[in-house]
């Protein structure tokens, strides 16, 4: 087993080079002289010059790629322009922000299309089963910024039901003391419900936005993987044997359904991370993909850079989770692995 | 494929038939846009600014007196272009790239594949921000990051298809009768591919007018005044909050009407070219 463990952390390494490779050739491919741009606009021929000599950029490609490395390997995503701050202390104190809403809506989105797949697949044809399919269709055709924009219309506008669609606090609470960084999580260790209850108004929009764009690829897997498992060998016998329909569907086949599902998670993770920074727009919500944002519009290219590598290291750390979670859960695979 | 297949797919789901036709609709307002569009996209006139819609403005006006309806019915054919551009490329590419490595194999195979691993192992929307981030905020660069983010689909698509068949007999034979590699690729092994490649289009057409659009919307790649679905979006957002809900709203539902119209169109061509792949 820890062979196989080794095995799979080995295989992720070769998608975490190629990460580092692409995020380096964007950084060279600025638009026009990195050198003249990081000089500042007055500098002179002899100052670009300087800069140019000082980001080692006079330097042979290769030999400037392994300084990169060595860079990010010390921790050093180089320092944002406008705020003058590390790239990567800022990321990392943002990252928790993001992640919050991002694992809050893929909870969410779980606890709606799992059960939803395991209806329409047990009932074929049914209303449930139509439903499924309607959502399936229409979940992938939603931008993002739309859904979010129409939900903020609706129950902050209109009904006044949801808080100011900004940020992730109202301005009458001030933060739970940083433990996780979750303010959900921090607010209970601090037995503050009263803010408990305030961040988790804020955090219900865009939570719901992620989730309704992640419903569709969930619902549709737990559907098509229900559906194969309840027409296997195991599942007739089962319910030959007399076992009770609930045993039947959940301990023999909704646990061997999951299975596959847990792979799409991997890529819905993905999708969530990069319609993070649409939504993080939208509900000014102060994670790394509104900070990329910002700075991308002051032409900031160094936290922008720091962003997609960051999102890039991230998204493969956890394909590599949700690997090693299917290689424990599922002893046939290291058969043929 | 015949046309029972047809009736059977369109019985079955009648919503398909709503697709194609979308379909059409939009390939119409695309090419006819400017020359049907009430006022001018681009004429502010701030005597009518923040109309809601009424029957001289039917999508109401924006913060600069602009008419929505006009603004939207231009927008199609830059939306449409920017994504059916970005698709051909990726389709030419990706496909030729799978071709190559499911039929040659070896290091071909291996390089390509490596590629196609890389550009996936990136949540693809960042990997396309930080390409025009990158490169520069041009509608050129926008096509260049969605080809490169719909590559991997192509290329595994291809390959799959090449490598199943780099060693049937058929193949073999035009290969002794002294066929280039290349002559078997285009002429032997690319009508097999065609099938399962042009359903992935119809759906990722959908996919890259969201991409486009997303990106638009976060300030990527095309610039205001110029009308595009996203940047529309984007300026009606500040206002929603303020219950001028129709700048966005209108812009919006065309764009998600236009995606979901390619969606429902490649459901349905699946369905007849591949109805294993039924759902």
């Amino acid at each position: 087993m820890l062979r196989l463990v080794a095995k799979r952390i080995l295989a992720a390494l070769p998608n975490l080079f190629g990460v580092v490779v692409i995020t380096f050739a964007l950084t060279r491919a600025l638009p026009g002289d990195p050198a003249a741009y990081f000089a500042g606009g007055a500098a002179t021929p002899e100052a670009v010059d300087e800069v140019r000599r000082a980001l080692g950029l006079d330097r042979p490609l290769p030999e400037q790629f392994l300084r990169y490395v060595a860079d990010l390997a010390r921790g050093d995503f180089g320092v944002s322009l406008t705020t003058g701050q590390p790239v990567a202390r800022e990321i990392l104190t943002r990252l928790p922000a993001s992640l919050e809403l991002v694992l809050a809506a893929l909870l969410l989105a779980c606890s709606i299309a799992i059960p939803l797949g395991v209806l329409a697949a047990t009932r074929p044809g049914s209303w449930v089963d139509h439903l499924c399919r309607a959502l399936v269709t229409l979940g992938v055709s939603l931008p993002v910024f739309f859904t979010g924009l129409l939900l903020a219309y609706v129950f902050y506008f209109l009904l006044g039901w949801a808080p100011s669609p900004i940020g992730r606090l109202d301005p009458v609470f001030s933060p739970p003391p940083t433990v996780t960084g979750f303010y959900l999580v921090d607010s209970l260790l601090a037995r503050d419900l009263g803010l408990f209850r305030s961040s988790l108004a804020q955090m219900v929009l865009p939570m719901a936005t992620m989730a309704l764009f992640v419903l569709a690829p969930i619902a549709r897997m737990t559907r098509a993987s229900m559906l194969a498992v309840l027409s296997s060998d195991f599942v007739r016998s089962a319910r030959a044997a007399g076992l009770a329909p609930h045993t039947v569907l959940v301990t023999y086949a909704l646990r061997n359904a999951l299975l596959p599902v847990l792979t799409t998670l991997g890529m819905v993770f993905g999708f969530m991370l990069g319609s993070s920074v649409i939504v993080e727009k939208v509900f000014a919500w102060p994670g790394v993909g509104a900070y990329a944002l910002d700075a991308l519009q002051a032409s900031d290219y160094a936290p922008v850079q720091g962003f997609v590598l960051a999102m890039g290291v991230l998204f493969v750390l956890l394909n590599l989770i949700v690997d090693l979670a299917y290689t424990l859960a599922d002893p046939r695979v290291s058969i043929d692995a | 494929m015949n046309l029972r297949t047809v009736r059977h797919v369109l019985a079955d789901n009648p919503l398909s038939a709503v697709g194609a036709a979308l379909v059409l609709l939009l390939v119409v307002v695309a090419i006819a846009g400017p020359s049907i569009a009430p006022y001018d996209p681009l004429a502010t006139n701030a005597a009518a600014a923040l109309q809601p819609p009424s029957a001289a403005h039917w999508f109401g006006t924006d913060s600069l007196g602009r008419d929505i309806f006009s603004r939207v019915l231009v927008a199609t054919r830059l939306d449409l272009a920017i994504a059916l551009s970005a698709v051909v490329v990726s389709y030419t590419v990706g496909v030729a790239l799978g071709l190559a490595a499911g039929y040659r194999g070896g290091l071909t195979d291996r390089i390509v594949m490596r590629l196609a691993d890389t550009i996936m192992a990136f949540p693809l929307f960042v990997l396309a921000m930080g390409i025009v981030a990158a490169l520069g905020n041009t509608v050129a660069n926008i096509v260049l990051a969605t080809v490169v983010i719909n590559l991997p689909f192509y290329i595994r698509l291809a390959r799959a298809e090449a490598n199943v068949r780099r060693n049937a007999t058929y193949i073999e034979a035009a290969r002794l009768a002294g066929n280039t590699d290349l002559r078997i690729m285009a002429v032997h092994l690319f009508p097999n591919v065609l099938p399962p490649t042009m359903v992935q289009v119809s759906l990722n057409m959908g996919w890259a007018i969201l991409n486009a659009a997303g990106l638009s919307f976060i300030g990527l790649g095309v610039r205001p005044p110029t009308p595009e679905w996203g940047i529309m979006v984007a300026e009606g957002a500040t206002y929603i909050i303020s219950g001028e809900w129709w700048i966005a709203l209108f812009p919006g539902a065309v764009l998600m009407l236009a995606v979901f119209a390619f969606n429902l169109l490649g459901d349905a061509l699946r369905d007849i070219f591949d109805p294993r792949r039924r759902i």
